[in-house]
C-alpha cells in the first residue's frame, strides 16, 4: 500500500490544516491508527489524514478540497457501524464530525430537536426527557453512536417495530454535497414540495454526502410501558408466540428474542437474572396504562398457550431496565463464552422463523460452529453471532463462510441482507444476491446525481463501482478506472 | 408519420391491439390533447412500451384513476397516456408478516377491502378510494388524517418496481419491513409525480385494524384558545389516531379526534379528553367527519380554488388566522381542516382573480414561516399560478436526478417543480 504522504502532496496538506480549527488535522502515522477502522474491525485501511472540521463551512472547505484534488473521503461519526461503512478508502481522507456535536434546537410546542451530526443518540432523549419526550431510533450503541452515523446506516433498534427508523425521524438535512455544495432538503414542515431526496440520503451509507445538520422529530413518552419476559422450551413455541400476537392484531414496541446460548452468554455478562430456556421472549408494550393492561393480560394468554413455563411482567423502570441489560448486552457478551465472534444481520419474513432457525442448526451442525441467535422478532431481523477461535487455522474464514451461508438463506426467504447494520464494505458483494444488475444500475444513477465524481465513500455499497457517464468540467479518468476496477457507463 | 404509424403497430404488437386506442377529448391534460392511450398488462409490457419512447422522444403521461390529473403543472408536451388500469392485481398478502405487494393499477378501495378479510389494512386514508389507484396514490403523496398517527405514505412503503424511460425495470427495497440494503428509491419515487420512473408495484407494510374506533368533536371560542387546546392535547399522553380542526368563514373552530383501542383504552383516553379541554364538551360524531376533504373539491363550478399547505403545528393558529384575513380582504368564502400535523387542505371561493391575488399572498406567507403551499385547483378563467411554488437550493439536485433516471424528459414533462 502506497504511504500516505507521499500520494498527497505537503501542499494539499497545508490546505487542508488551513481549513479547519488548530489540532483539526491529524497526519501522524499512530493517531491516524485509530481511524483505520471502524465497530468491523477485520477490515483496515488507513487514511492519508484525518480532518476534524468544527462547523459546516470548515466541511465545505475540506470536500472543495478533495472535489479539486480528486480526493475520495470518508465522513465518520463515532465509528460504532458494523458494515465498515466508516472504513477509509485508500489515498483518501476521513472527516470526522466529532467535533460538531452541538444540539442547536429544542422545540417543544413543535416537537423538533435540530442537531448536528456528532450529537450522541442518547444525548438527544437526555435533552428532551425533561418534558418526558424521547428520540425513538435506539440502535444497541445508542450511548456512544452519533446522530450523523445513525443518518448515514438508516438505524433502528428494538422499537423500531411500532416507532419505525431514524429515516421516519428525520424531517430535515442540511448535506453538504461532495462538490462542497450546501444543500437543505426536507423541513421542519411536513411534504416540502419536490423530490423527497430526504428519504433517500438517509441510509444512503455516506455515498451522497454529508450532513452538517439533521432535524429530528421527538416523541411524547406513553403514559406506561410494561415489559413481559416469556421462557419457552425453544425458539419455535417463541416464534409461534410472536405470529399469534401480530395476528390478534396487536402492534408491541418492541418483541425479542434470544435462544439458548445467546441467553447464557447475557446471565455470564450482566447477570439479568433470565429464565434458563430454550427460547425467551421479550414483549413490551406503551400507551395509555387501560389500553397496555387490557392487552397485557392478552399477550400473557397467547405466550401461555404457546408453551411458555415462566411468564414475568416488569412493572418499574428498575426492573424493565434489568430486563433489557441482559438483551441490549448480548452481542458484547458473547466473548464470554467464545474467544471471537462475527455478529451478523439478516432479515426475513417473521413466517420464515422456524425454517430458516433450522437451517441455520444445520449449518451451525455442519461447521461445528456454534451459532448464538439474538432477533427483533417482531419484524423478522436476525442477528446470528456466529462464535469461532482466530486462533485455530481455517476457524475465522468457516465462520465467516457461515456468516455469509446465513444471509443467503435470508434473501431465499424473501428477506434482505442487512436490517440495520448496513452494506458497507461488508455486504457489497451480497448486494447482487438480493438485487438484479438493473436494479442496482438505476441505484447508482441516483448516485451519480449527487456524487458525479465518486468521492464520498466510493467502493462501499455496490459491489461493481459504476462511473458516471455524464460529469461537468475535462473528463479526468477516476482512479478506480485507472487501477482497472470499474467502467464507466 | 410513417414513423408515428410504425410506432403504433409496435404498441399494438406489444400489448394488443385492443389495448392501444386514439386518445379523445376526455384523455385531455391540461389543456394538452394526447394522442394515444396505451394499457400494458404486466409490468414488462409497460417497461417495453416506454422502452419505444427511447428514440423517437415521445411524451408519456402515467395514468392511474385519473383523480389527480389535475395535481402539478400543466404537461409541456403529451403524446401518450400510459394507463396503469389492467396491472390491478394483489400479487401477495403475506397478512402473517404484515405486507402486501400490490400492481399500481390497484384501486385503494379494492386493497383495503382484501386487506380487511384478516382484519388489516393500509394505515393510509386517501382522497376517491374507489377509483384512487395505489401508484396514483403514491406519486401524488396524498396522505390524510391517519398519518398523524401511522406516518405518511413514505413511512409505510417498503418495496417498489418502477418502469424508466429507457425500458428497465428497477426494484428497491424488498418484502421485509425492516430492509436497510441499497438506496430508498421507494421514498423517491413517492411524491415525484410520476416524473423519474413509472411506479408498476408496491409493497407496504400492514397495520391491524383497530378493536373499536370513537370520533369525537369540541369547539373552542377563539383561534387562540383552540391553538391551546392543540398544544395541550399534542403535549399529552393521549394516543390518538387523528385530530383535525376545521373552520369556515365567520364559524367558531371545530376540533375532531379519533381514537382507536380497546373498549377500556377508549373510555379512558376520552375520560383524560375531557380533562385536558376543561369546560368544553367533546361530543361523538360519525366517523364520516374523517372525509370532510373530499367535499373541498364539489362542486367546482369555475371560481373555486383548493390548496394544500404544510406550516408547523405550533403555528395552527396563527395559519388559520392568516387565511382568514387575507381572505376576507379579497371577498372571499373560505374553509378549512388542517390536521395536527400541520398539514391542511383549503378551499377558497369568489372571484377568480382575487383567487388568485390571495393565494400569492399566503404562499409568501407560509414561506415565510417555513412552510408551503401547493395548489391542487384553480381557475381556469386567470392566468395559472405554479403549482409548487419555490423548492430552494436542493433544485440542481433535483434536475441532476431527473437527467439520469429520465434524460429525454419523456415523463410528464413540465408538470414537476420550476418545471421538471
Amino acid at each position: 500500500m502506497m504511504s500516505g504522504k507521499a500520494a498527497v502532496d505537503s501542499r494539499i496538506i497545508e490546505e487542508f490544516r488551513a481549513a479547519v480549527d488548530p489540532r483539526g488535522l491529524i497526519t501522524s502515522h499512530e493517531e491516524l491508527h485509530t481511524y483505520e477502522c471502524d465497530g468491523l474491525t477485520n477490515f483496515r485501511v488507513m487514511p492519508l489524514a484525518v480532518l476534524l472540521p468544527s462547523n459546516t463551512e470548515q466541511v465545505q472547505a475540506i470536500v472543495r478540497i478533495c472535489d479539486r484534488e480528486r480526493i475520495p473521503f470518508v465522513a465518520r461519526g463515532s465509528g460504532t457501524g458494523l458494515s465498515g461503512g466508516a472504513l477509509p478508502v485508500e489515498n483518501g481522507v476521513v472527516i470526522s464530525l466529532a467535533r460538531m456535536n452541538r444540539i442547536l434546537e429544542v422545540d417543544f410546542p413543535n416537537a423538533r430537536v435540530v442537531v448536528e451530526p456528532g450529537v450522541i443518540n442518547l444525548d438527544v432523549t437526555a435533552r428532551v426527557q425533561p418534558q418526558e419526550y424521547f428520540y425513538a431510533p435506539d440502535p444497541s450503541s445508542q450511548s456512544v453512536c452519533s446522530i450523523g452515523g445513525n443518518v448515514a446506516e438508516n438505524s433502528g433498534g428494538a422499537h423500531c417495530l411500532k416507532y419505525g427508523f431514524t429515516t421516519t425521524h428525520v424531517l430535515g438535512l442540511e448535506v453538504v454535497l461532495p462538490d462542497g455544495s450546501l444543500v437543505h432538503l426536507g423541513g421542519k414542515t411536513l411534504d416540502v414540495p419536490g423530490y423527497d431526496l430526504a428519504g433517500v440520503f438517509v441510509g444512503s451509507e455516506g455515498t451522497l454526502g454529508i450532513a452538517t445538520k439533521i432535524t429530528l422529530r421527538v416523541m411524547k413518552k406513553p403514559e406506561c410501558i410494561r415489559t413481559l419476559l416469556a421462557a419457552f422450551p425453544s425458539t419455535n413455541e417463541a416464534g409461534a408466540a410472536v405470529s399469534d400476537i401480530i395476528a390478534a392484531g396487536m402492534l408491541p414496541a418492541a418483541i425479542e428474542m434470544m435462544d439458548n446460548l445467546a441467553i447464557k452468554a447475557a446471565e455470564a455478562a450482566v447477570h439479568a437474572n433470565y429464565p434458563n430456556c430454550g427460547g425467551l421472549l421479550l414483549v413490551e408494550l406503551d400507551g395509555p396504562v387501560a389500553e397496555v393492561e387490557a392487552l397485557m393480560e392478552h399477550v400473557d394468554a397467547i405466550c401461555r398457550k404457546n408453551g411458555a413455563w415462566e411468564i414475568r411482567v416488569a412493572q418499574s423502570d428498575a426492573e424493565r431496565v434489568l430486563v433489557w441489560k441482559g438483551r441490549k448486552a448480548a452481542f458484547a457478551a458473547m466473548g464470554r463464552i467464545s474467544p471471537n465472534y462475527i455478529v451478523q444481520d439478516g432479515v426475513i419474513p417473521r413466517t420464515a422463523l422456524p425454517q430458516v432457525m433450522s437451517e441455520i442448526a444445520r449449518l451451525s451442525a455442519e461447521t461445528g460452529l456454534r451459532v448464538a441467535n439474538v432477533f427483533h422478532a417482531g419484524d423478522g431481523n436476525l442477528h446470528p453471532l456466529v462464535l469461532y477461535d482466530r486462533r485455530i487455522p481455517g476457524q475465522e474464514k468457516a465462520a465467516e463462510a457461515l456468516s455469509y451461508r446465513i444471509l443467503e438463506l435470508c434473501v431465499a426467504a424473501g428477506g434482505s441482507i442487512t436490517g440495520e447494520h448496513g452494506v458497507g464494505e461488508e455486504k457489497k458483494m451480497m448486494m447482487s444476491k438480493m438485487f438484479s444488475e438493473p436494479d442496482l444500475v438505476t441505484m447508482q444513477r441516483v448516485r451519480c446525481a449527487f456524487d458525479p465524481l465518486q468521492l464520498s465513500n466510493p467502493t462501499k455499497v455496490f459491489p461493481t463501482p459504476r462511473l458516471c457517464g455524464e460529469k461537468p468540467g475535462e473528463y479526468v479518468r477516476h482512479r478506480l478506472e485507472t487501477a482497472g476496477l470499474a467502467e464507466r457507463f | 408519420m410513417t414513423a408515428t404509424i410504425l410506432m403504433e403497430d409496435k404498441l399494438r404488437t406489444l400489448v394488443g391491439s385492443e389495448h392501444v386506442r386514439p386518445a379523445g377529448p376526455e384523455d385531455a391534460i391540461g389543456g394538452t390533447q394526447p394522442q394515444l392511450v396505451v394499457e400494458p398488462g404486466t409490468q414488462q409490457e409497460l417497461a417495453e412500451v416506454l422502452r419505444c419512447t427511447d428514440e423517437p422522444g415521445v411524451a408519456v403521461i402515467p395514468r392511474g384513476g385519473g383523480t389527480k390529473l389535475e395535481w402539478g403543472n400543466p404537461p409541456r408536451r403529451a403524446d401518450w397516456i400510459l394507463s396503469t388500469k389492467r396491472l390491478d392485481r394483489i400479487l401477495e398478502h403475506a397478512w402473517a408478516d404484515l405486507t402486501v405487494t400490490v400492481e399500481a393499477g390497484c384501486t385503494l378501495q379494492t386493497l383495503q377491502d382484501a386487506l380487511a378479510q384478516h382484519g388489516q389494512r393500509l394505515a393510509i386514508d386517501t382522497l376517491w378510494p374507489e377509483r384512487a389507484t395505489v401508484g396514483g396514490v403514491l406519486s401524488t403523496n396524498d396522505s390524510g388524517v391517519l398519518r398523524l398517527r401511522f406516518g405518511a405514505l413514505r413511512d409505510l412503503i417498503i418495496g417498489v418496481t418502477l418502469a424508466l424511460p429507457d425500458g428497465t425495470l428497477a426494484a428497491s427495497g424488498g418484502k421485509v419491513v425492516k430492509n436497510v440494503a441499497g438506496y430508498d428509491l421507494p421514498k423517491l419515487a413517492t411524491g415525484a409525480l410520476g416524473t423519474l420512473g413509472v411506479i408498476t408495484r408496491a409493497v407496504f407494510r400492514l397495520h391491524p385494524l383497530p378493536r373499536g374506533s370513537k370520533s369525537l368533536s369540541f369547539f373552542a371560542a377563539s383561534l387562540d384558545e383552540m391553538q391551546k387546546c392543540i398544544l395541550a392535547i399534542q403535549d399529552s399522553k393521549l394516543a390518538h389516531t387523528a385530530f383535525q380542526i376545521c373552520c369556515e368563514s365567520a364559524a367558531q373552530p371545530e376540533a375532531d379526534i379519533l381514537f382507536e383501542a380497546t373498549e377500556a383504552g377508549l373510555a379512558a383516553q376520552i375520560a383524560l379528553l375531557g380533562r385536558l379541554i376543561g369546560q368544553r364538551r367533546a361530543q361523538e360524531v360519525p366517523a364520516s367527519i374523517w372525509g370532510v376533504r373530499e367535499h373541498f373539491w364539489s362542486p367546482l363550478e369555475g371560481n373555486e380554488a383548493v390548496v394544500k399547505i404544510s406550516v408547523l403545528p405550533a403555528e395552527i393558529a396563527w395559519t388559520i388566522q392568516a387565511i382568514g384575513q387575507t381572505a376576507k380582504t379579497h371577498n372571499l368564502q373560505w374553509r378549512l381542516c388542517v390536521q395536527a400535523t400541520g398539514i391542511g387542505y383549503v378551499r377558497l371561493e369568489g372571484n377568480a382573480v382575487e383567487l388568485r391575488l390571495t393565494i400569492q399572498e399566503l404562499r409568501t406567507k407560509m414561506k415565510q414561516t417555513g412552510g408551503s403551499l401547493v395548489i391542487l385547483h384553480q381557475p381556469r378563467t386567470v392566468e395559472r399560478l405554479d403549482t409548487w411554488g419555490d423548492v430552494g437550493d436542493a433544485l440542481p439536485l433535483m434536475s441532476a436526478l431527473k437527467s439520469q433516471l429520465d434524460p429525454r424528459g419523456t415523463l410528464n414533462p413540465g408538470r414537476f417543480v420550476e418545471g421538471i
